[in-house]
């Protein structure tokens, strides 16, 4: 485990995985709170064909310039969903799904196109699908870490200005500021976020580092800036997870590893966050369940005393399970009701009262 | 064939809409409206589902795009005042489990007057808190949006445009969903904000309490069937022209 933890090769990959997280799980939250989950999804896989295109076009396969290739057609992406989606009688989700089949689509056909050509047979643009961190470099770490400054300067910059379009963009652009020019910004830090991650996740795996962490981390906070911070921090953690137990495995892909690590965060959080979590709503609903039998035994046991001129007489409990049709479980309901100091026993019957 | 509401000579229109429309592809929502709006004055625009209530008020705001018509605000158009004009939108149309906190809702309403980049700050938040005060809730600046009831998200709402300190209030259906409490709190609001000469135009459904709480009200169904005073308009005839023979009842109108 030390002797892994000291490899130069893994530390630079766990250090770009953990970037990478930084970033696109940062990032990917305002994605979550504007429902627009898919819109990552979508810009990843448009992104495709503009790592193709950028590796014909330049004949370079420096990741830098198939970053921007990826970037403008994720951007290009995401301004025809738009386009269609104002445009057209078509729904949102409609629109991703045929922007995101055909770009990748295209993408595709220029891959093999690619692989084809005798000068480039070993383009090795094909990692991109389902990317590959292991051969991260110190310079593609690099590349990540600069775009996500960026991308986190533009958010901190716009803060104020992304939390109202997230929240209430038609009362924004009443009060004048221009929601459709920081749609644009936001957007625009959205594909930094997708693009950032696909050498290492890969184009199919991406939308789930943008989804995930956002999910998690709005399980345990009710705070835009604590749950942009969490989601960084889980992005971070899967990143430098996946990628030591892809190291210690058998030849274990990084890419689905921190992918899967992600998820297993993300089911916790859905599972054991305190005010969200299902376990915990779970206990909170049997509790108050029985809080209102308990009261319902107390009500059974108040209209039989209106029947006696003493309101201490005790009753069999034999008539209190008659009345709540529910056999031991209402002499036992009773005895919750006597820890609470408000029945007492008398021999074998229950009185309510002092 | 019916005749704008004049102004008396002299005063400015606090809102003045000349041959608006607007239309959702090719189905007109308004058509042709013409509206006159005298300063401090507390308005009820009403009018059957899809009559083009919520399309005015948003058009008045910019924020639909008409087919045809202006708008101006105390003489100009909207872009040069949007300082004057509050906007308290449908209770309904935002997610009230987005991560955040009533104090800072409210301080939304400040983020117009701050501009580009600038973030909330100390003026900002005593703003707010008085604007929460009046509304009745400052205990609950602290509290996440979600766990607000229905009547709590409206006045949350109502005071984060109170800290916009306008002087024309455009709500939409600032009622809808409220207890009778809460709706009474409310319409003490928006009649003390009329007394301090500010003009309030509300989205309102219930014709029953138009005019107890109102003093002008505009009739409309995709056109305009009337405007004016409540004792001048506010008739069966006008609401017969408004909701057709759909109006079930029309007692102590």
């Amino acid at each position: 485990m030390f002797d892994l933890l000291l490899d130069p090769t893994l530390r630079i990959v766990a250090l770009g995985s953990a970037a990478l997280g930084i970033v696109s799980g940062g990032l990917g939250a305002f994605a979550v709170l504007r429902k627009q989950s898919l819109l990552g999804d979508a810009i990843s896989h448009a992104a495709l064909p503009g790592i193709a295109l950028a590796f014909m076009l330049t004949g370079s396969k420096h990741p830098l310039v198939l970053v921007l290739g990826a970037a403008a057609a994720g951007w290009i992406g995401t301004l025809i969903v738009m386009a269609i989606t104002r445009s057209t009688y078509l729904k949102e989700d409609t629109a991703l799904g045929l922007v995101l089949s055909v770009f990748f689509g295209a993408g595709l056909v220029l891959l093999t196109f690619i692989q084809h050509r005798p000068d480039a047979a070993q383009a090795g643009l094909d990692r991109y699908l389902f990317g590959q961190a292991a051969t991260q470099l110190a310079r593609d770490v690099a590349i990540v870490a600069g775009l996500g400054i960026a991308a986190y300067a533009i958010t901190f910059l716009f803060w104020k200005e992304f939390k109202l379009l997230s929240f209430d963009r038609e009362f924004g652009a009443s009060v004048g500021i221009s929601m459709r020019f920081v749609d644009v910004v936001l957007t625009t830090v959205l594909v930094i976020a997708v693009v950032v991650g696909l050498q290492t996740v890969g184009v199919v795996l991406m939308a789930a580092m943008i989804v995930a962490p956002a999910a998690a981390a709005r399980q345990w906070t009710n705070r835009l800036g604590t749950m942009v911070a969490l989601s960084a921090g889980f992005g971070a953690l899967a990143g430098v997870a996946g990628s030591v137990l892809s190291a210690t495995g058998a030849n274990l892909p990084t890419g689905p590893m921190i992918v899967l690590c992600l998820t297993a965060i993300a089911l916790l959080s859905l599972l054991l966050a305190p005010a969200r979590g299902l376990v915990w709503s779970f206990v909170r609903h049997k509790r108050s369940q029985r809080v209102l039998r308990v009261e319902a035994t107390l009500l059974d046991l108040y209209a039989m005393a209106r029947q006696h001129a003493d309101p201490g007489h005790a009753h069999a409990s034999g008539a209190l399970r008659a009345l709540g049709g529910g056999g031991a479980a209402a002499t036992w309901r009773a005895r919750c009701a006597g820890s609470r100091g408000v029945v007492s026993r008398v021999s074998r019957r229950v009185t309510a009262g002092r | 064939m019916i005749p704008p509401a004049e102004l008396p000579a002299g005063s400015q229109a606090a809102i003045e809409v000349n041959d608006l429309t607007v239309a959702y592809r090719d189905r007109p929502v308004l058509w042709d409206i013409d509206v006159v709006v005298p300063p401090g004055v507390l308005m009820a625009i009403v009018g059957p589902n899809g009559a083009g209530k919520t399309t005015l008020i948003k058009a008045v705001l910019g924020l639909v795009r008409p087919a045809a018509g202006d708008v101006t605000i105390f003489g100009a158009p909207y872009e040069e005042q949007r300082r004057l004009v509050g906007y308290v939108p449908q209770r309904g149309s935002v997610d009230w489990d987005f991560p955040t906190t009533v104090l800072d809702v409210v301080m939304m309403g400040r983020y117009g007057a701050l501009g580009w980049f600038r973030r909330p700050g100390r003026a900002e938040r005593e703003a707010a808190m008085q604007a929460l005060e009046h509304v009745g809730m400052p205990e609950l600046s602290g509290r996440q949006i979600s766990q607000l009831s229905g009547g709590q998200q409206q006045r949350v709402f109502l005071a984060r445009a109170l800290v916009q300190d306008a002087a024309i209030y455009l709500m939409d259906e600032p009622f809808q969903g409220v207890d009778a409490r809460t709706e009474h709190a409310i319409v003490a609001l928006l009649q003390e904000l009329r007394g301090q000469g500010k003009t309030v135009v509300v989205v309102h459904h219930d014709l029953q309490s138009v005019p107890e709480y109102f003093d002008w009200v505009m009739l409309l169904n995709v056109r305009r069937i009337a405007l004016g005073p409540v004792s001048e308009v506010f008739t069966e005839e006008n609401l017969r022209l408004t909701y057709g023979g759909k109006l079930p009842f029309l007692t102590g109108v």
